[in-house]
């Protein structure tokens, strides 16, 4: 009733400064208003470079340098570089490869601390770890235990006695990209495991109940009741972990930067090492923009279903 | 039987695949831990049970902090992710309030893009900002991470903050304005004090997501003085092809500390912003 009230025109008001005060107190005065500066801030340091580097993907443009508009030129190159479909390739092992070590590793945990025990609540802070500490720290450390001469995790396999010498683990391509989805996973599925248990816990137990007195042994469990309520949060989980390991750069940067031989360059390691490394700004901005058809489905497929009420 | 049954399932059920986990994910911390504490002559001698410390020592702790410009570093991580956290609430709040609470034409559209942004990864953006970055002169300067930082943190401080802004019930807000208050009273009498739990959600978690930023800092933060600890790690500690490993993970741990006593006292919080996007009623 009083915002109703608030909304008369302000027409033949007794003065300026008295009907500033009611104009900015209109809802979408306020609001807009309210958001002006957070708006602009993200639309200069956003949405301008998010357009300015497709604008560059389509430039020929050595950094430091005045660019030449080349139309779909960059492209071009990377469609005919073999190396390009290589990332492409490798891209895609990694993110499907980890994704899916930690949805499963990510829903045995979630599982596993769903039930009753002691110091729970430590013990979940404590598997938290491996997500909260920045990941180029924890990867120096793992880059020292995959080290060619001193490796701890080969030191450990000949010791138990399940290898004469120990492989070089980043010297390999096929155990380099093994080692990068191994420890991306390492990283990623506290955080599966961690959003999954807060989805378990917002199952009602009677429905457990119910299902048991129909005689639903512990599978059948999982399987109907657990799965399916489930789904919405782990959906969620999968399309948000897909982004980020399908972009992902700080892993493989310090572990490998890519090598041996491109075998674990992502597109974003790849874009890096032409733009930054080679100084090809716009074919480096073309590789990045290959991401973005992949990228962008997902994002406005995962940012429509979060909205849903 | 009964007794022996349910002992044995739960070791297979809980106890096996719990330790398990607890050793995949600390073994790497007590990894660095050892590592740090050893003397060289230990580190790099194949013949010594390396999994304990037979001579341990603070050496490279020592030698990290008079040698390096570590301490810079981690003084220049705080400040960062300080800033960029305080800058990313305030943002975050002057987007979420209007988004969660009022009606305005265009509001949709709004929150549309606020978690679309949330969901853009840096690797798209990084190329186009270094140019812009080195357009503004802001290269080699704290300025430059600062100000691109909360790109990512004000969306999802935003997201995160308006589930919260939602939760209060809209009658407290109709009394204050029955009672003369204005829409920016309200705000901040009424409403903002009954959403401390998100501020410190958001603020936890957008200060670990800042200490953890690295393409941006190596790409804008060339020069020792300016670097944050992940990049300075990677650029100075290891010298061409020489790694010292006892400083790289003394370094790796003290890096890592800041963010890990911040989260020790708000576990619970960080735990809600992280699992607040995906698991709602």
């Amino acid at each position: 009733m009083a915002a109703r009230a608030e909304r008369l025109p302000e027409r033949a008001s007794p003065g300026f400064f008295a009907a500033l005060p009611r104009w900015l107190d209109r809802e979408a005065v306020f609001s807009w208003a309210m958001m002006a500066a957070p708006l602009l801030f993200l639309t200069a340091l956003v949405g301008y470079p998010f357009v300015y580097g497709i604008w560059l993907s389509l430039e020929d443009r050595p950094v430091a340098h005045a660019g030449v508009f080349v139309g779909f030129g960059n492209f071009i190159d990377d469609a005919e570089d073999p190396v390009f479909w290589q990332v492409a390739r490798n891209t895609i092992i990694y993110t499907t490869s980890a994704t899916l070590l930690k949805m499963v590793g990510g829903l045995g945990l979630a599982l596993v601390m769903n039930q009753h025990f002691p110091l729970k609540n430590l013990v979940r802070a404590v598997l938290l770890l491996p997500f909260i500490v920045p990941t180029v720290l924890s990867t120096i450390a793992w880059m020292w235990m995959l080290d060619p001469s001193f490796s701890i995790v080969n030191w450990l396999l000949i010791y138990f006695g399940l290898a004469k010498t120990g492989p070089s683990w980043l010297g390999n391509a096929d155990l380099a990209m093994a080692s990068i989805i191994v420890i991306n996973t390492w990283r990623g599925l506290p955080f599966y495991a961690i959003t999954l248990l807060a989805g378990l816990q917002t199952i009602p137990a009677d429905l457990y109940e119910a299902a048991t007195i129909d005689g639903a042994g512990s599978l059948a469990l999982f399987r109907f009741v657990t799965l399916p309520l489930l789904k919405p949060v782990l959906l969620i989980v999968t399309i948000f972990s897909i982004i980020f390991t399908f972009s992902d750069f700080q892993l493989v940067y310090v572990l490998t930067a890519g090598g041996p031989a491109n075998a674990t360059h992502l597109f974003a390691t790849y874009a890096f090492s032409i733009a930054m490394n080679g100084g090809e700004l716009g074919r480096g901005a073309s590789v990045a923009l290959a991401m973005l058809p992949f990228l962008g489905l997902l994002i406005v497929a995962l940012t429509l279903y979060m909205r849903k009420p | 039987m009964g007794a022996t049954g349910s002992l044995t399932r739960r070791m297979f059920q809980l106890w096996l695949p719990l330790g398990f986990f607890l050793l995949l994910a600390l073994f790497p911390f007590y990894w660095m831990a050892v590592t740090s504490l050893k003397p060289n002559a230990e580190l790099y001698n194949r013949h010594i049970m390396p999994l304990i410390v037979h001579h341990p020592t603070l050496r490279h702790y020592v030698d990290l902090l008079t040698e390096t410009s570590f301490l810079r570093w981690m003084w220049n991580t705080t400040v960062v992710a300080v800033v960029s956290t305080a800058i990313s609430l305030v943002f975050g709040v002057m987007l979420a309030y209007p988004l969660a609470r009022m009606r305005f034409p265009g509001a949709g559209l709004i929150a549309f893009a606020v978690a679309a942004t949330y969901l853009v990864p840096q690797p798209l953006l990084f190329i186009p900002m270094a140019d812009i970055i080195n357009r503004l002169g802001l290269g080699n300067t704290l300025t430059s991470v600062i100000l691109t930082y909360p790109t990512m943190l004000v969306p999802f401080c935003a997201w995160l903050l308006m589930g919260y802004f939602k939760s209060i019930p809209r009658e407290l807000e109709e009394a204050a304005r029955i009672d003369g208050a204005s829409r920016l009273q309200t705000m901040f009498k009424v409403v903002l004090p009954l959403c401390a739990p998100g501020f410190i959600s958001a603020g936890i978690f957008a200060f670990t997501l800042a200490q953890n930023e690295f393409l941006y800092a190596l790409i804008f933060l060339t020069e020792t003085d300016v670097r944050t600890v992940p990049v300075g790690a990677i650029a100075e500690l290891i010298r061409g092809d020489v790694f010292y490993w006892g400083q790289l993970m003394a370094a790796a741990l003290l890096g890592s500390i800041p963010v890990a006593i911040v989260y020790s006292f708000f576990v619970e919080h960080y735990v809600a912003g992280l699992t607040a996007g995906s698991v709602k009623a």
